[in-house]
């Protein structure tokens, strides 16, 4: 690979955009594709097997043609976006960035969202549903309310339910889920809607501590992304 | 975890005048402990980033990506099921990977 192929494809994910190596393993010929940019030039197949790397998130090894290409996608990185900076939350927000994931911790109590709790992490201290504009939650968001405060979760999750989030989960015991679906009702969200909302949040692991609440969190962001949103494209 | 991002260090290490070579799985096959795209970063000293399988064969592959370091060329590689040459170069999983192995430059 050359260097400026690197170098492109470190451009394209630091600017969210997603883009694709294709490798010929007996030439070893090599180029950088992004999706939408010179269409017109590029191999209409090439161009469909990149669209299918990127939509499954994964490598295909496909002979095009007599030429034998690895195609490996980059897609932008996933986010996620936490409504309050509990402690929690520090520790989804170390378990995120493990897996890869850009965290944004949205919380206007600034004692909170301090660089001091959560160095490295992008803060915002707006209220959730102005900092949700910006944010704009798309196909590749995860967003999670951790506050217990329907001040702040209740606005964040009805921004997250009108976007296409990936995954919308909600902290708080079964009679306090029970209480904001009552809410939701009220603010005109249908069953369906409301039936994308994770709640209580993380799997069922019998965490107790918030390291451990952290980690059902994450386990169950998880499985969203790989089982359910990957199934309809397995091979 | 800037740290571990395999292209961003790629990128860093050129810049620092190092030689590089990227292996990347191309194919699996069975209960392969890695999925295809995973990649090992490695320069000319054996320094290396990265995993190409659970830690069965990257001993192997920083051998073979020295190599393409100073000829230049791309490899093909090719592990299976720990034989006679045991743990040394064998995936005691049972899976089978190919690694592409090519100098950046």
């Amino acid at each position: 690979m050359r260097k400026e192929s690197l170098e492109q494809i470190n451009a394209c994910r630091s600017a969210h955009r997603p883009c694709v190596l294709f490798r010929d393993l007996d030439t070893h010929e090599s180029f950088v594709l992004e999706p939408g940019l010179h269409v017109d030039e590029q191999d209409a197949e090439l161009h469909e097997l990149a669209m299918q790397a990127l939509r499954t998130d994964r490598c295909v090894r496909r002979e095009v043609r007599g030429q034998d290409w690895f195609v490996q996608p980059f897609n932008a990185p996933l986010r996620l976006i936490i409504i309050g900076a509990v402690h929690t939350g520090q520790y989804l927000a170390s378990y995120a960035r493990s897996c890869g994931y850009d965290v944004v911790v949205v919380d206007p109590r600034q004692a909170f969202a301090s660089e001091a709790r959560f160095p490295g992490v992008t803060l915002n201290t707006e209220w959730p549903d102005y900092a949700l504009e910006v944010l704009a939650p798309d196909t590749r968001t995860a967003l999670v309310t951790l506050t217990h405060d329907p001040k702040l979760d209740d606005p964040a999750l009805q921004a997250a339910l009108r976007s296409p989030a990936f995954y919308i989960g909600a902290l708080g015991s079964r009679r306090t889920q029970a209480a904001r679906v009552e809410r939701l009702q009220e603010a005109g969200f249908e069953e369906a809607e409301i039936a994308r909302l994770k709640a209580p949040v993380g799997l069922d692991i019998g965490a107790r501590s918030p390291a451990e609440i952290a980690v059902s969190i994450m386990a169950e962001i998880t499985a969203t992304l790989r089982n359910d949103l990957s199934a309809d494209d397995a091979d | 975890m800037a740290e571990l991002d395999i292209l961003d260090t790629a990128q860093r290490w050129l810049a620092e005048g190092r030689d590089v070579a990227l292996a990347t799985v191309v194919e699996t096959w069975g209960s392969a402990p890695v999925p295809g795209g995973s990649q090992l970063l490695v320069d000319g000293q054996t320094n290396f980033i990265g995993s190409v399988s659970g830690g069965c064969v990257e001993t192997a592959v920083i051998g073979e990506a020295e190599e393409v370091i100073r000829t230049g060329q791309p490899r093909m590689l090719e592990y299976g099921v720990t034989d006679e040459m045991a743990w040394e170069v064998g995936l005691a999983c049972g899976g089978r990977i190919k690694v592409y192995v090519e100098p950046v430059r």
